[in-house]
C-alpha cells in the first residue's frame, strides 16, 4: 500500500442532502491503469474533483507520493504532478492548441513571473509542448484554434496539457467519449503505452477499453464502492452484474 | 513599435509562420500614433497653440486608459476605481509641487520629506503609491468577480474621493492648484510642444510595455485567467496572483497618467477622483476596444475630438457620446479598432 503514488482515505461528500461520495478508500499504483466505473450520477466526477482539488471534500484524506495534498489548491496539486482531463472539456477556445499546452509546461518551469521574453520564440516553452501534442498524436493540429477541433481531438488536447505537466498520476474523465470506435481504439492503444510512464486513474462508459486496460477497477454505485477487485473478478460480480452491467 | 518582424524569425520554434509583419491592423496602429503626433506640430505652425494642449490630453487619457485596458482587455477585471489611480497620480503632483511652492514639508515622520518639482521622482513616487494601493484594492476585490468586483472597486475610488472631499489641507473640495509646472531636468516643461513630447513618450512606453507584457509567460497567464481560469489552475498555476500582478501593473500606468494630467491642467482636485473619471476611461478602452492594444489611442482621439468639438457647440454632448458608444457596443463590437482593423487575430 505505502508504495500508491495516489491514496484517497475515507473520502466523504455531500451536496445538501445527495451524499455524492460515501467512504471512497482507493489508491493508485506505479504502472497501472485504475478504472473507475458506474453509472450515471455515481460520484465519478465528483471524486475526480476532489482529487484535483475543484471540490473540498468533507472528511477524509487525499496523499499524492505518500503527502497529505488535502488542503492544497488546484494549481499547487498540479504542480505536484496531478495531470487531469475534464469530462466536459475545459480549454481556452480561441487559443492554439499549442498556446493551451505551452501554458502547463510554463507552470512546471516556475512562476509566471517573467514578464519579458516573449512566449512565441521560447523553444523551451514550444518544444516540450510540441512534444506532449506529438505523443498525442496531434501534431498536424498544433496550430489550430481549440474552436475549429472536433470532439474528440478537444479530449486529446486536454490529455496532452495534463502530460505536459510531466505528471506522477493522471486523472481522465471518460476519454474516450465522442470520439467514435476508430478514435476510442486509437487512445486505447495510446494510454496502453502511457501507463508504463504514469499512473492512470481512468474514468469509461467504454466497457471494452476498460477490460483492456485496466489493471483494477472500482466499481461506484451512489457515491460507495460496491466492488473492488482485477477485471475478471469485476466480470462476475454479482453486485456488479445486478448494479451495473445490467443483468 | 516592439514588435519584431515575426516572418523573419519564423523558425521551428515560431508558433505560427505565416503572420506578415505589415498587416491592416499595425497600419492602423502607426497611422493613429502618426496623426497624433504629427497634429501638435501643425497647430504650431499655423498658430493654434491651445491645440498643442488638446493633442497632450488626447495622449495622456490614453495612456490612463490603456492601463486600464490590461485590466479590463487583457485581464478581464472590470475595474470601475481606476479614478483612484488616475487621481492619486494627480495628487501626488499637486501635493509634491505644493510643497515645493511654499517650500513646506511634505512628511515630518518617520523621515522629513520636502516637496519636489522633479517630474521623474515624482512619477516613481505615483507609481509606488498606485502599486500600493492596487495591492490593497485588488487584494480584496479580486475575491470576487462580475458585478460584485465592478462595485467593489467602485466603492474604493468613491473612498478616495470623499476622503479628497473632506481633507482640507490639499484644497478639499476646491482642490489644488499646482503654480509652477513641475520640471524635467534638461526639459522646459513649461513650453507646450515640449510637455506633449513628454505625454507621447510615456504613452508610447506604456503601449511598448503592454505589447511586450502580453507576449511574455506572464502575459500568457494572464490571457489564459481571462479566457479560462479553470484551465489556468489545472495547468498549475494559481490564477489570483496573476490577476492581482495585472492589476498592479494596470494601477500603476494610470497613475503616471494622472501625474501628467494634473500637470497639463495646473490643477487637481477631486474630480480627477470621481466615479465621472472612471467611467469616462471605462468609455474611452470600449469606444477603442476592448483589449486591442491601440485601441485606447483610437478612442481617446474620438473621445477628446468629441468633448472639445461637441462640447463647444451643445451642452448635451454627452448625449451623442451615449449615442456614438451605444452604436459600438451594438454594431462594431471590437470598438473603432475592430472598424478600423478588422477582427483581432488568433492568438
Ligand atoms: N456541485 C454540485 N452540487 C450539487 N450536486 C452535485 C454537484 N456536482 C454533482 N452533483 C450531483 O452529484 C451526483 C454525482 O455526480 P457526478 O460526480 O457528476 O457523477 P458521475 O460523474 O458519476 O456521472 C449527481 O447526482 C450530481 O447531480
Ligand atoms: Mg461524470
Amino acid at each position: 500500500m505505502s508504495e500508491a503514488v495516489l491514496e484517497l482515505r475515507n473520502l466523504h461528500k455531500r451536496f445538501g442532502a445527495l451524499q455524492a461520495t460515501r467512504d471512497v478508500t482507493l489508491d493508485l499504483r506505479p504502472g497501472e491503469i485504475h478504472a473507475l466505473i458506474g453509472p450515471n450520477g455515481a460520484g465519478k466526477s465528483t471524486l475526480i474533483g476532489q482529487i484535483a482539488g475543484h471540490i473540498a471534500p468533507d472528511e477524509g484524506q487525499i496523499r499524492l507520493s505518500a503527502e497529505d495534498i488535502t488542503g492544497l489548491s488546484v494549481a499547487e496539486r498540479a504542480r505536484r504532478g496531478l495531470g487531469r482531463s475534464f469530462q466536459v472539456s475545459s480549454l481556452a477556445d480561441s487559443l492554439s492548441v499549442l498556446r493551451n499546452v505551452m501554458v502547463a509546461v510554463q507552470a512546471i518551469q516556475g512562476h509566471s513571473f517573467r514578464f519579458w521574453k516573449p512566449v512565441d520564440r521560447d523553444a523551451s516553452l514550444i518544444e516540450p509542448a510540441r512534444a506532449a501534442i506529438a505523443r498525442m498524436q496531434l501534431s498536424s493540429r498544433a496550430d489550430t484554434p481549440v474552436s475549429e477541433l472536433s470532439h474528440g481531438e478537444r479530449r486529446q488536447v486536454e490529455v496532452a496539457c495534463a502530460l505536459a505537466l510531466n505528471p506522477r498520476a493522471l486523472l481522465l474523465d471518460e476519454p474516450m467519449a465522442g470520439l467514435g470506435p476508430e478514435g476510442s481504439l486509437k487512445l486505447t492503444e495510446l494510454l496502453e503505452t502511457l501507463k508504463l510512464e504514469v499512473p492512470i486513474l481512468l474514468i469509461e462508459h467504454d466497457m471494452d477499453a476498460v477490460f483492456r486496460l485496466a489493471d483494477r477497477v472500482t466499481v461506484l454505485v451512489s457515491g460507495e464502492v460496491i466492488a473492488h477487485g482485477t477485471c475478471d473478478e469485476i466480470r462476475t460480480h454479482p453486485r456488479v452484474r445486478e448494479a451495473y452491467l445490467g443483468d | 513599435m516592439p514588435e519584431p518582424a515575426m516572418g523573419a524569425l519564423a523558425g521551428p520554434v515560431s508558433l505560427s509562420s505565416a503572420r506578415p509583419w505589415l498587416n491592416r491592423e499595425r497600419l492602423i496602429n502607426g497611422l493613429l500614433l502618426m496623426a497624433l503626433f504629427a497634429s501638435p506640430f501643425i497647430a504650431q505652425a499655423v498658430g493654434e497653440t491651445y491645440y498643442i494642449n488638446l493633442a497632450s490630453r488626447i495622449a495622456i487619457v490614453a495612456m490612463a486608459a490603456v492601463g486600464l485596458n490590461l485590466a479590463i482587455g487583457y485581464g478581464g477585471m472590470i475595474s470601475f476605481g481606476h479614478a483612484a489611480f488616475f487621481g492619486l497620480g494627480g495628487y501626488v503632483a499637486g501635493i509634491s509641487a505644493f510643497h515645493a511652492f511654499d517650500m513646506s514639508l511634505l512628511l515630518s515622520w518617520p523621515i522629513t520629506l520636502g516637496g519636489s518639482d522633479f517630474m521623474p521622482g515624482i512619477w516613481l513616487a505615483a507609481m509606488v503609491l498606485c502599486a500600493l494601493l492596487a495591492l490593497v484594492i485588488g487584494a480584496i476585490s479580486l475575491r470576487t468577480s462580475g458585478v460584485y468586483f465592478i462595485m467593489i472597486t467602485l466603492a474604493f475610488a468613491q473612498m478616495l474621493y470623499y476622503f479628497a472631499v473632506s481633507w482640507p489641507s490639499y484644497g478639499g473640495d476646491d482642490g489644488l492648484p499646482i503654480y509652477l509646472r513641475n520640471q524635467f531636468p534638461g526639459l522646459n516643461t513649461n513650453d507646450p510642444l515640449t510637455y506633449f513630447l513628454i505625454c507621447f513618450v510615456a504613452l508610447g512606453l506604456s503601449l511598448a510595455l503592454c505589447a511586450r507584457l502580453m507576449r511574455s509567460r506572464f502575459g500568457a497567464a494572464l490571457t489564459m485567467a481571462r479566457l479560462n481560469e479553470t484551465r489556468l489552475a489545472t495547468a498549475g498555476i494559481s490564477p489570483f496572483p496573476i490577476r492581482l500582478v495585472a492589476f498592479v501593473l494596470s494601477a500603476v500606468i494610470t497613475g503616471v497618467a494622472g501625474a501628467l494630467f494634473a500637470d497639463l491642467n495646473g490643477f487637481v482636485g477631486p474630480s480627477m477622483l470621481s466615479w465621472h473619471r472612471s467611467g469616462e476611461i471605462m468609455v474611452i478602452v470600449i469606444l477603442g476596444g476592448v483589449g486591442r492594444l491601440y485601441g485606447p489611442v483610437a478612442g481617446a482621439i474620438l473621445f477628446v475630438l468629441m468633448e472639445t468639438l461637441l462640447g463647444g457647440v451643445t451642452e448635451y454632448w454627452m448625449l451623442f457620446l451615449g449615442l456614438v458608444l451605444l452604436g459600438v457596443v451594438l454594431f462594431a463590437r471590437g470598438g473603432l479598432m475592430g472598424l478600423l482593423a478588422g477582427r483581432a487575430r488568433h492568438e
